[in-house]
């Protein structure tokens, strides 16, 4: 078994999602990794060191800048066509490009999954995680994205794997990259967070946040939201927890004026502690809480901040 | 002048996302019986943008298509009432898989020759978020997934996305393929007037064979389990006693 892992990185910083997915893939057998960006050697130097990395391949071009799914896909298709597995973790990257290489592999994949049973046979989350479907590929290759949080990081450093560099497969045309506004934070990401806070339409306005910024300084948490917080305005929309945003399972969650929607908790209800604070005791989160507090927040958050 | 689009909107049926699903027991899938069924929000929304564009002059006409049983004939006259001009049912009681509904929609898009397909991003019963993507790769175009903006330029489309760190635009030629995300739009109610013009609509019906693609499936489910349930802790007085909690019980904080 040979797999084949596509590296998630920003060009400068591996990010942690790549060794959640090297978990995975280390499971099925020997892995190489890809790292494809623009002047991301540095990356491929941080993958090689990942211990039990078999070897690093690096295709720098300026093609693969912004990760752009038509060109990543053909570059993975044709490396792709020589392993048993190719994987890539559940990112937004990986959701766009993987499912153009299994079409052109002709291959089925399999998206997000949270276990490995076998070569051919994994669990993976189906109705927003309210299922869970243990399914058998019959294709040759295996091409699958990795729901992160369903596996422990790998250690990031041991490895002394080689680096070696492999040509580009150019430039489709197709697409052209025109320009990206990112959230500019100084937490960490959400999904890389050991604890969260996020806050829901009890927030009432993003001014509020503030209150929630103020106790995630002192814990050096994440910042999130619900859905409904993000469909009001207070927060833009990667802060979005859920379902249809990003799914994280840090050590402490605490969610704050979120009523509990199922769109919610299929986003973090696997949080080792969770923590509710609502001022409606009926509220469904305190249904998952470890911890729960019935409380006013523009009263709770203030004391919290203070007493922490 | 700038020449008006055709535009293929594809759309699937599945449970309504208010219903609270079920496993059989025998642990072989979701109970479907007796279990009420509409049209997957993220298509709701492919809908809504193709019929604003065409209000916007910018669409001639909009093809709605559906890969599924015959009630998916219900699917697709809620489209139609929302504003599409024609449908397709490619009908199969098979529950196709991405790759299939891709090659499926593919054959059509080469019958039709659209200069834009758009769908939802993923539907919220596999949730596999694979079907636009493929379709783009099978046919050679490009593709802008996870939509919450789109604007026509010239010959081209700029397509606004949600990725994890923010929000990224692409400059797409034409033809191409567009995923929905949720902030897109939000989809209209189809009014009582529009819902009966729609039964006078053309909806035509054709079946995987008649367009050369084999439906059968790749993936064996051996079964489907409930999550492991998550036991409700306790009710703390105060935020001192919940800071206490979190450093000795559960020991998170220090």
């Amino acid at each position: 078994m040979t797999v084949l892992l596509i590296a998630e990185h920003d060009n400068t910083h591996l990010k942690p999602a790549t060794l959640s997915a090297f978990t995975a893939a280390h499971k099925l057998g020997d892995v190489d990794i890809l790292v494809a960006g623009q002047g991301c050697a540095a990356v491929a130097a941080a993958a090689a060191k990942i211990p039990g990395v078999k070897k690093v391949l690096l295709a720098d071009d300026a093609a693969y800048q912004h990760f752009l799914a038509e060109n990543l896909a053909a570059l993975v298709t044709k490396l792709g066509a020589n392993y048993t597995h190719i994987l890539a973790p559940s990112t937004t990257t990986g959701k766009n490009m993987l499912p153009r290489v299994a079409a052109l592999l002709d291959m089925q994949m399999i998206s997000d999954v949270s276990a490995v049973i076998s070569a051919d046979t994994f669990v993976r989350p189906i109705y927003a995680g309210n299922a869970f479907a243990t399914v058998q590929s019959k294709d040759k290759i295996k091409v699958m994205t990795i729901r992160t949080t369903a596996f422990d990081p790998s250690p990031a450093i041991g490895g002394t794997a080689a680096v070696e560099n492999i040509a580009s497969a150019g430039d489709s045309g197709l697409c052209t990259f025109v320009s990206q506004q990112l959230t500019v934070s100084v937490r960490p990401e959400l999904t890389a967070a050991r604890v969260i806070i996020s806050g829901g339409r009890g927030m009432g306005s993003g001014e509020n946040f503030k209150l929630i910024d103020a106790v995630a300084d002192k814990l050096g948490a994440a910042v999130g939201a619900s859905r409904a917080a993000v469909d009001a305005g207070f927060v833009p929309n990667d802060y979005q927890v859920g379902q249809t945003g990003k799914v994280v399972a840090p050590e402490l969650y605490i969610a704050v004026g979120i009523s509990g929607a199922i769109q919610h908790l299929a986003g973090m209800k696997d949080s080792k502690v969770i923590v509710a604070i609502n001022k409606d005791p009926e509220a469904p989160i305190f249904q998952i809480a470890d911890y729960g507090l019935v409380q006013d927040l523009f009263q709770a958050l203030p004391e919290l901040a203070k007493a922490l | 002048m700038v020449p008006s689009m055709k535009i293929i909107v594809a759309v699937k049926r599945v449970v309504d996302f208010n219903v609270k699903v079920r496993v059989k027991a025998d642990q072989s899938g979701i109970e479907l019986a007796n279990v009420k069924m509409s049209m997957n929000p993220f298509c709701e929304i492919a809908v809504e943008e193709a019929v604003r564009l065409k209000e916007k002059g910018l669409a001639k006409e909009i093809i709605v298509v559906s890969i599924g049983p015959q009630q998916a004939q219900e699917t697709l006259r809620t489209a139609l009432a929302m504003g599409a001009d024609r449908a397709i049912l490619v009908q199969t009681d098979v529950a196709a898989e991405p790759l299939a509904v891709a090659k499926a929609l593919k054959a059509l898009v080469q019958k039709e020759t659209p200069d834009l397909v758009i769908l939802g991003k993923q539907s919220i019963d596999g949730d596999n978020n694979q079907t636009g993507q493929m379709l783009s790769a099978l046919l050679g175009w490009g593709q802008a997934t996870f939509a919450s903006k789109i604007e026509k330029d010239g010959g081209k489309l700029n397509v606004t996305r949600e990725i994890d760190g923010g929000l990224e635009t692409l400059s797409l030629r034409l033809p191409c393929i567009v995923t929905t995300d949720l902030r897109l739009n939000e989809p209209r109610y189809a009014s009582l007037p529009n819902i009966m013009k729609a039964k006078q609509k053309p909806l035509a019906t054709m079946t995987p064979a008649d367009l050369g693609v084999d439906v059968t499936p790749r993936i064996t489910t051996l079964k489907v389990t409930e999550p492991a349930s998550r036991k409700s802790g306790i009710k703390v007085k105060d935020v001192a006693e919940l800071v206490a909690k979190l450093k000795t019980e559960a020991k998170v904080i220090s």
